[in-house]
């Protein structure tokens, strides 16, 4: 089916759609409680999200991490593992670039793309961990990836307090140089280069997943495990990389925060990308095509909602509300499918 | 009006097929009518409307000459019929009596009448001719007995229609003759029976009357004694059918598979297979027969790496292969046909043409040096296959999911022969599978054996036992109880070995009273 252009998975398609517009719906009943009119909201919440270059450069720029961690969890689950560890991979990722990117002198040439690597070496070792517990030991990754993010968190704010610390009065660590940073696209918004690397990866995790041999294997443990064994595929060894891939894809959400946004590796800076992630993987449907749109819905969501606050009575926590819709109605897949008398998928 | 029921016209519409296209179908007082298909021709869509489990979208259905509507299957019971699943509905901590009394029971007060439940149910027992033991537990019982428990269900219900849905499914030889036995006791009792079922030979040996259903529609009803194998055959299939595998003598070679003092545990550390010692040898066909979970499923597994041996050796072309992984094993010239096609043998949701490669994926041509896929040579090895195993619908690109069971049997067995296997392990090859997908299967099998391969088959159907193997073993408790050619072997005298008799205390047959 993902090979043949022809066979287009509109229903896939159509679903998400049809989730968010009932999500809008829903949250039009909220903003008429606040005492505003919801076309009047949305429309303030379309123009300052996509409204102009700028606008449209904020949302990709919000949308860029989500992109990143959206990958994440899609691969891991594409693999048959629920990945809710890629807010501490997350972390561990932009530690270790940041940590490049302010230890070390070089020329940018070099010292971006090492930052960037170590970033997602950070992000995958920490993906790994829960992945080797589970193939070795049969531990649930859920379990372990809920308990690696408190430890990639306290071991974060150790580091970036204690022996990283910065010298100011700031928990954060120095300043990177900029031979690490990622350039600015379109000041003065903060959209960098991370995006291309958004985009690059979204197509990396796609032809893995679909055009070799591994994403063959690992599609195959995370369909039906016992005939992948049947298949001589080695269940064990492709859950480990499935993590590791999901958890370097997750690290560099981190990676792109801190060399393109933050430019130092601040305590907790992360407003629960890893979590989004998981939101966003739904709503894309686990495809790296979907994911990317999803995560520019979200980014867009986010960089309206601050306006709309701003211009009207409809405070920017609606946005939160909207978002936890769409992931209702998503998840509520049956319900929209009985709504468009779509036929069941036996 | 003697007849208890009359179905007229049903139609039943799935989302992607029309299951029942018109369907006349009507029961005698006292007869046993079998319903016969293959599968997916609407047999059994047909019975779960007539007991309420669907609704129909056309026709009329009448009970006892009155019309009515079977809105859900409290009302069929209200009609006084009754329905045994092929899966049984019982409660297997409960004891017999618990059981048939469920959810009709007679309280005491707010406690149930259980000395009252097993009076009942020894007189049921009692007047229909059905051993049966009150007090023992479901979980004690074998499943022949379990099926009586759900027989008995229905009559304490009041049932006069009795619908069996695939009733000998499940069943050792021995014990679908103590099932005809039963039927043939409550036809005599005037209970009317629709036996649904696909093996022709249970039709004759029981029924009155047999319906032929094909891919929806009704082929046509006759009386039992005006049909016969052949003509059935070609009712359900639509053509011509060759009910015998033709084969010449197998031309046995050099021994291929070695198995010495084999045992292995189930993951709770029980002993399912207990020391077995067999030989394949190339070119010939060895047919192991028994009840299934006598550690057959358990000596498939180890010999493909899929389990672990406890002990002993196995070996394959004079190479020990104990232990080696799966996919060790394959590359050493292994193909196996899984007995669960949908827990080992596809990944359901992958194309037909990903499956067709599932385990050859990470070899030439499937896959360039630097670990891509060969799309090319992915789909002309689909395209082939496709064509050559008449693999239906013939889309590479189709979901293995929305294939039928005998076309997803048939993508495992082109994947696992095109192979030319030195070692070929066919576990249950046509479970599930219909009657032409059963001969092709058959006959390909048949085809690799000739052509060299060692061919061990495990198969629960004695018919496909018989008919394909050039030595049969039995296998019971976890041991191989005993071997013998072809030519020595009758069914009775295997159903009595799959049960744990043994060979030197075999009488022969008749002396338990009912053959054929």
């Amino acid at each position: 089916m993902k090979t043949k252009l022809k066979a287009f998975p509109w229903q896939e398609v159509l679903i998400p759609i049809v989730a968010v517009f009932l999500a809008l719906l829903v949250g039009s009943g909220f903003i008429l409680l606040v005492g505003e009119n919801p076309l009047m909201a949305y429309s303030v919440l379309f123009r300052e999200s996509l409204g102009s270059t700028k606008n449209i450069a904020t949302t990709l720029q919000r949308a860029t991490p989500l992109i990143f961690t959206g990958l994440a969890v899609a691969f891991a689950f594409r693999g048959g593992l629920f990945n809710i560890g890629a807010e501490g991979q997350l972390y561990i990722g932009a530690f270790a670039a940041a940590w490049v990117g302010f230890t070390f002198d070089l020329p940018r040439l070099i010292h971006l793309p090492l930052a960037v690597f170590a970033g997602m070496v950070g992000g995958a070792l920490w993906g790994a961990i829960p992945g080797y517990l589970k193939a070795k030991l049969g531990v649930h990754e859920v379990i372990n990836t809920i308990m690696l993010n408190f430890i990639a968190l306290f071991l974060t704010d150790w580091l970036a307090t204690g022996p990283f610390h910065g010298g100011t009065w700031v928990p954060e660590t120095a300043r990177i140089k900029s031979t690490a940073a990622l350039a600015r696209l379109y000041p003065p918004t903060r959209l960098n280069t991370g995006i291309y690397l958004a985009l690059v990866a979204a197509l990396v995790a796609y032809l893995i997943l679909w055009k070799t041999k591994r994403g063959y294997e690992l599609r195959a443990v995370g369909l039906n495990p016992t005939a992948a064994e049947y298949g001589g595929i080695n269940v064990a060894r492709n859950t480990v990389i499935a993590m590791a891939l999901s958890g370097a894809l997750a690290g560099l959400a981190g990676t792109e925060q801190i060399l393109g946004l933050h430019n130092r590796f601040i305590l907790r800076f992360s407003p629960d990308l890893g979590f989004m992630g998981i939101a966003v993987a739904l709503l894309g449907k686990n495809h790296p095509v979907g994911v990317v749109f999803a995560a520019v819905l979200f980014g867009a969501l986010q960089s309206g909602s601050a306006a709309m606050d701003r211009l009207t009575a409809v405070p920017r926590e609606l946005i939160t509300i909207i978002q936890a819709l769409i992931i209702f109605f998503v998840a509520a897949e049956y319900l929209i499918r009985k709504m468009l008398r779509l036929k069941e998928e036996a | 009006m003697n007849k208890v029921l009359e179905m007229r016209g049903i139609i039943k519409q799935f989302p992607r097929v029309l299951a029942n296209d018109q369907i006349d179908f009507d029961l005698n007082y006292g007869e046993i009518h079998a319903l016969v298909g293959e599968n997916g021709s609407g047999k059994s869509t047909l019975m779960n409307i007539l007991y309420g489990l669907y609704q129909s979208d056309g026709g009329e259905i009448l009970v006892r000459g009155n019309p009515v509507q079977i809105t859900e299957p409290r009302v069929a019971i209200d009609l006084k019929i009754g329905m045994v699943f092929q899966h049984f509905m019982l409660v297997e901590p409960l004891t017999v009596a618990e059981n048939i009394v469920l959810g009709s029971e007679l309280r005491k007060g707010p406690f149930l009448d259980y000395k009252q439940a097993v009076a009942d149910v020894e007189r049921l027992s009692k007047e229909y001719g059905l051993k049966i033991d009150p007090h023992a537990k479901i979980s004690d019982l074998s499943v022949g007995l379990q099926q009586r428990v759900e027989i008995l269900k229905a009559l304490y219900r009041g049932a006069e229609i009795l619908i069996l849905d695939e009733p000998t499914a499940v069943l050792t030889p021995q014990e679908v003759d103590d099932l005809i036995e039963v039927l043939k006791t409550l036809r005599a009792k005037g209970t009317s029976i629709v036996f649904i079922t696909h093996k022709i030979r249970e039709v004759l040996a029981v029924s009155d009357r047999v319906t032929v259903l094909r891919r929806g529609k009704k082929v046509g009803t006759k009386a039992t004694k005006d049909t016969n194998e052949q003509d059935l055959a070609e009712m359900m299939v639509g053509r011509v059918v060759l009910l015998r595998v033709n084969k010449e003598p197998a031309q046995p070679g050099s021994d291929v598979l070695e198995v010495k003092n084999l045992s292995v545990k189930d993951p709770f550390g029980n002993l399912r297979v207990n020391g077995v010692d067999l030989t394949v040898r190339s070119g010939e066909v060895l047919g192991i027969a028994g009840v299934e979970g006598n550690g057959q499923s358990e000596l498939v597994e180890a010999i493909a790496g899929l389990q672990r041996a406890e002990q002993g050796t196995i070996s394959l072309n004079g190479v020990d292969i104990t232990n080696w992984s799966p996919l060790k094993i394959r590359e050493a010239g292994f193909g196996l046909v899984p007995e669960d096609r949908h827990r080992r043998g596809l990944v359901l949701d992958y194309s037909v043409a990903d499956n067709l490669i599932l385990g050859l994926h990470g070899k030439t041509p499937f896959v360039h040096h630097v670990g891509l896929r060969h799309e090319a040579a992915i789909q002309a090895n689909a395209e082939h296959l496709v064509e050559e195993y008449d693999i239906r619908p013939s889309l590479p690109h189709q979901l293995a999911k929305r294939l039928s069971g005998g076309n997803q049997q048939k993508v495992v067995v082109a994947r696992e022969f095109t192979q030319n296997p030195k070692l070929l392990i066919c576990a249950q090859p046509t479970r599930g599978v219909d009657i032409g997908a059963i001969e092709f299967i058959h006959q390909q099998v048949i085809k690799q054996r000739d052509q060299g391969a060692a061919v061990l088959l495990v198969s629960a159907e004695l018919d496909e036992v018989l008919s394909l193997s050039d030595r049969v073993a039995v296998m019971y408790n976890g041991k191989i109880v005993s071997i013998m050619s072809a030519e020595e072997v009758t069914e009775h005298k295997l159903g009595y070995l799959m049960l744990g008799g043994r060979l030197e205390d075999y009488q022969g047959e008749g002396g338990n009273g009912h053959e054929n």
